[in-house]
């Protein structure tokens, strides 16, 4: 029998979602698992991270790696996974664009621990004590992996080949994908270049929404748990904020299909960087106003600008690395 | 034998103590950018550390060219457009006034004083204006200092 082609999956900084999505695909797993080898998936199967270690180089022929890369541990095993893969894809919006774990990047590495570990409402932790890298005990020393200041998305650590966006990414666009990839192994086929984004498509998230879109102007937002939006319309057109113009279709239009907003998992759309400015932009055209005054009280309706636009794509933010306490006036005067 | 040519040692640039900033301007062709060559031609003198990039209209002010301005090391950033109801292409510049009054709830969301993000209306008969504006951009991003950019 001639050798299957080997496939490692990975999670990092992430909740596991994208785990389930592949599971997503239900029997066509089976199929999965008829053409490649499965050598390495920490959820599914027990291999060992020593297993990976102990293989050459470029053995593994497809890794799938989801999750951000958050602490020292996720970064060792992005660069062990690059140097093992012959391909390497970022899987899911963490590994893509930092999804929710990088909203922390808008506060600080000790703001996070402290929130974690000592002050939020469900925590005890009279002591303080906190998470340390090092820790001696009567048994021995224990180990844990360094917590980063800044949230990475996997490109931004090592090389990575394609991008599946999406969170997760939708079971049918997976499939698409490995079916793909098992089409291009099998028939010796040309692989897509580098960097391309793949199981999601080449328009905007409203490309694929079945509203319809009136451009109306809006005299003021509204969150979505404030209304119950018309079944037909544009979300937008009715106030409620939806990130559709400024996200990547491929999804199907689920969530605005059935009256909730577009939330912009699967990232930035084609030929953009930044969600968020993109969003700006679209927002500044329904607004109906002229007036600066009347402008600003329209705006208080969105809360968290900043989470709200860079929900899943803060690790490519322009601003991201302009960070907080920067000569701000308050400062400059205390 | 081999020829050299040799470039007499320059002097070194006297680094003065002050810290300049770097302001990025963006000024619409028809009424500011205008404006702007007045008051070059009637040499007024403004504060060189604005500068200039001239856009067809304030409307074409991408945010993003802020993010990336602010990104890539600029300390303030002006836009400056036809006064309302002066846009050469109707409303272009309502649509600056509203992407700016976001914008500026985002940047101060990444940490950055909103103050550093100016929005001006400039004519094409106010070269004076301009100078004033340039040089109160600059003032102002004096005291608040440079705005530092990490990795």
């Amino acid at each position: 029998m001639s050798a299957k082609p080997k496939l490692a999956l990975y999670w990092a900084a992430s909740c596991g979602g994208c785990e389930i999505a592949v599971l997503d695909i239900k029997e066509k797993i089976l199929d999965v698992d008829a053409f490649f080898d499965i050598v390495f998936w920490p959820v599914a199967v027990d291999f060992k991270v020593k297993d990976v270690e102990a293989m050459d180089d470029d053995q593994i022929d497809l890794c799938l790696f989801n999750g951000a890369v958050r602490t020292s541990d996720n970064e060792y095993m992005a660069n062990l996974l690059r140097q093992k893969s012959k391909i390497l894809v970022a899987f899911g919006s963490c590994a893509c664009e930092g999804c929710i774990p990088a909203l922390s990047n808008t506060t600080t590495k000790a703001a996070t621990l402290d929130w974690a570990f000592a002050d939020s409402p469900s925590t005890v932790n009279p002591d303080r004590v906190m998470p340390q890298t090092r820790t001696e005990t009567p048994v021995g020393v224990l180990e844990l992996p360094e917590f980063y200041e800044t949230v990475h998305s996997l490109d931004q650590v090592t090389d990575v080949d394609y991008f599946v966006p999406g969170c997760p990414p939708q079971a049918h666009q997976i499939w698409a994908v490995l079916e793909t990839v098992i089409d291009i192994m099998e028939n010796n086929k040309p692989l897509p270049p580098k960097g391309t984004v793949l199981g999601a498509g080449d328009k905007t998230c409203c490309d694929e929404c079945p509203r319809e879109r009136q451009e109306k102007k809006i005299k003021g937002f509204k969150r979505i748990h404030e209304v119950i939006p018309d079944p037909d319309q544009c979300l937008l057109d009715q106030g409620i904020v939806c990130m559709g113009p400024a996200t990547r279709s491929g999804c199907g239009g689920m969530c605005v299909a059935v009256g909730v907003p577009c939330r912009g998992c699967y990232g930035p759309a084609p030929n953009s960087k930044d969600q968020g400015t993109k969003m700006i932009s679209a927002l500044a055209s329904v607004i109906d106003s002229d007036d600066p005054e009347e402008i600003d009280r329209i705006l208080d309706g969105i809360i968290d600008p900043v989470g709200t636009f860079y929900r899943f794509s803060m690790a490519h933010a322009t601003l991201g690395p302009v960070r907080a306490g920067n000569g701000s006036r308050s400062e400059v005067a205390s | 034998m081999t020829m050299t040519t040799e470039a007499p040692l320059r002097e070194p640039e006297v680094v003065t103590a002050e810290w300049r900033p770097r302001i990025v301007a963006f000024l619409c062709n028809w009424c500011s950018y205008t404006g702007a060559d007045l008051a070059g031609i009637s040499r007024i003198q403004w504060d060189p550390s604005v500068s200039i990039v001239r856009v067809m209209c304030s409307g074409r002010m991408d945010p993003t060219f802020v993010a990336k301005a602010f990104s890539m090391g600029a300390d303030g950033v002006i836009i400056s457009g036809c006064h309302p109801g002066d846009c050469h292409y109707q409303e272009g510049n309502y649509k600056t006034l509203r992407r700016v009054h976001l914008l500026k709830r985002l940047v101060a969301g990444f940490g950055i004083d909103p103050d550093r993000l100016e929005l001006v209306w400039v004519s094409a008969s106010e070269g004076d204006q301009w100078a004033e504006t340039a040089n109160e951009m600059a003032a102002r991003i004096r005291i608040l200092g440079p705005l530092e950019v990490g990795s």
